[in-house]
């Protein structure tokens, strides 16, 4: 079953002379149930393309469906069915967060109780605060109480737009296993990010950048198509090795990549690579590394310029 | 002068009985690159705020680029500079007029920023560019500009405050560049991130929990220390123990 489908959606802002086209033509398939990530840097598209899925915009051209449903002709339906976390908190800052949550249901024609057992998980971390005004809420406690009202009337997809940017790793992780426990209650997620290691935790991720998707598989299988010889390595001078390494024909790019630098490499070469460093006087440790989101995401830009 | 660029000694900043910053005592020496990392809301944001000058602590001694952080904080002010993902450049000014207006705010002569826009913007391949608006421009090349705009006045010292937010991860790496670069010429450069990979590009790491720094050394000492793989292992063992929820 498809939750969502999204055929050749092409959305632009502006007029005439100064026309930005924020998605070229976009196409995707997401299934019930997955955990979908839309993985890129700031200006990709995604909150342009999460807009027109949840019906706040429209594409220019394409279609597209949610949980069989047409954004443009059936958008009172979509309302009802879509849970939308927005990136900028949205909420009613001076509403307390009970206030908040019941407004949510109100609109929705439910009930906070109705639906807790949804939102039990992540609510009663904040229940103790319940009659605090949302716009005195710490950035953690905000985003579970969006998080609780976008899940309020127990949507059958959802779409978090950038919930973890400028959160620290640990929030992160923590965030990212609140999400697992809400696909295994069977709602669909398609959750954007600009942090390539929360690829690893999705079902499949789309890989976008400029209004185009360079990619679409399982996190393994991006992996597996990066499809070059990838090395790392490191020595006592970080910056003369990274300049060498740019500098070695067998070398297609070289990157600082946290403690060592990664060299994406034309073909084989390892051995030359080496004795070239030994000759250039470097004292190093070189080993082959298994390239991760990132290298690909890289590695696909590089392709595409 | 001194070395240090930073010298804090139990600097403390309390707001009623909540103490954010509980007594941080630490060096910064000049042309190093040094991560300040931490949880939301162990206190990073408060911390900066008052080496910056712009928020009086409530005990404790701290002289930044050696101007007392009491009594000399618009001196403070004059020889920094600050960039953070959110504030950075004027969208509806021109990239020459950006540089022109803060470089006009640090009091620089008109010779010399008519001499120095020429050198910034050819280092930036944005020559052709300069007299378009800054929103025109990708974010990629905004957050380079920024920085070249924050460090425009030759400042002994710049706070980034996770200046690589959101950035594509070329970009990310060409922003580094720009940073070593920076440290090359003198200038000391405090950077918070949330990139675990970027804490290794610093010369050194500071990790703030609860308002204490618990712990700082090089990437490699504290990887030794908390007997970790990477700084990401190191980070989640140390913020894990935080009491405090979030800012």
């Amino acid at each position: 079953m498809t939750a969502v489908t999204v055929n050749n959606i092409i959305k632009r802002y502006g007029k005439k002379k100064s026309v930005v086209t924020a998605l070229h033509g976009i196409s995707f398939d997401v299934k019930k149930g997955e955990l979908f990530g839309l993985i890129g840097p700031d200006g990709a598209g995604k909150t342009s393309l999460f807009r027109v899925l949840t019906t706040l915009l429209l594409a220019e051209e394409g279609s597209a469906t949610v949980d069989g449903f047409d954004v443009v002709k059936d958008y009172k339906e979509i309302r009802k069915r879509v849970g939308y976390m927005p990136g900028r908190f949205s909420l009613y800052q001076d509403l307390t967060v009970k206030e908040n949550l019941d407004f949510f249901a109100t609109i929705f024609n439910t009930t906070v109780e109705e639906n807790y057992d949804l939102i039990k998980d992540i609510y009663s971390q904040i229940e103790p605060f319940k009659d605090r005004r949302a716009g005195k809420l710490s950035g953690g406690m905000k985003q579970k109480l969006a998080l609780s009202c976008a899940l309020i009337h127990r949507p059958s997809v959802l779409f978090l737009d950038e919930p973890t940017t400028g959160v620290d790793a640990v929030s992160r992780k923590e965030f990212w296993e609140m999400l697992k426990r809400l696909k295994a209650q069977g709602i669909t997620i398609l959750v954007s990010t600009p942090y390539m290691d929360e690829a690893s935790l999705c079902d499949r991720v789309a890989l976008i950048q400029s209004g185009h998707i360079l990619s679409i598989d399982t996190p393994q299988g991006i992996v597996q198509q990066f499809g070059k010889k990838l090395l790392a390595v490191k020595a006592g001078q970080m910056l003369p090795l990274l300049q060498a390494l740019k500098e070695h024909p067998a070398v297609a790019d070289a990157y600082p990549f946290g403690e060592y630098h990664h060299a994406v490499m034309k073909g084989a070469g390892r051995q030359e690579l080496e004795a070239y460093l030994v000759k250039r006087g470097f004292e190093f440790e070189l080993k082959d590394a298994e390239p991760d989101i990132e290298d690909c995401f890289m590695g696909l830009m590089r392709d595409g310029r | 002068m001194s070395d240090k660029v930073i010298i804090a000694e139990k600097l403390t900043k309390r707001f009623g009985d909540f103490t954010a910053v509980d007594a941080i005592s630490f060096e910064v020496n000049r042309g190093e690159i040094f991560g300040f990392l931490g949880a939301n809301g162990a206190g990073k944001t408060t911390a900066m705020r008052m080496l910056s000058g712009l928020s009086m602590p409530t005990s404790g001694k701290a002289t930044v680029a050696g101007f007392d952080v009491y009594r000399e904080n618009e001196k403070i002010k004059r020889n920094i500079g600050y960039m953070s993902q959110k504030f950075s450049l004027y969208e509806d000014l021109t990239v020459r007029e950006n540089i022109r207006f803060y470089a006009g705010i640090y009091g620089k002569s008109s010779s010399f920023i008519r001499e120095k826009t020429g050198i910034v913007l050819k280092e930036l391949h944005l020559s052709g560019e300069a007299d378009k608006l800054v929103k025109s421009l990708p974010l990629g090349w905004k957050q380079k500009l920024a920085f070249s705009v924050a460090i425009f006045h030759e400042p002994r010292l710049v706070f980034l405050d996770e200046p690589t937010g959101g950035v594509d991860p070329v970009t990310r790496r060409e922003f580094w560049n720009l940073i070593y670069e920076a440290a090359a010429s003198g200038i000391t450069v405090f950077v918070t991130t949330h990139y675990m990979d970027e804490a290794e590009y610093c010369n050194r790491v500071s990790i703030m929990v609860d308002g204490r720094i618990d712990a700082l050394d090089t990437p490699g000492g504290l990887k030794k220390t908390f007997n970790a793989v990477s700084m990401d292992e190191v980070f989640l063992k140390l913020a894990r123990k935080a009491v405090r929820t979030a800012d």
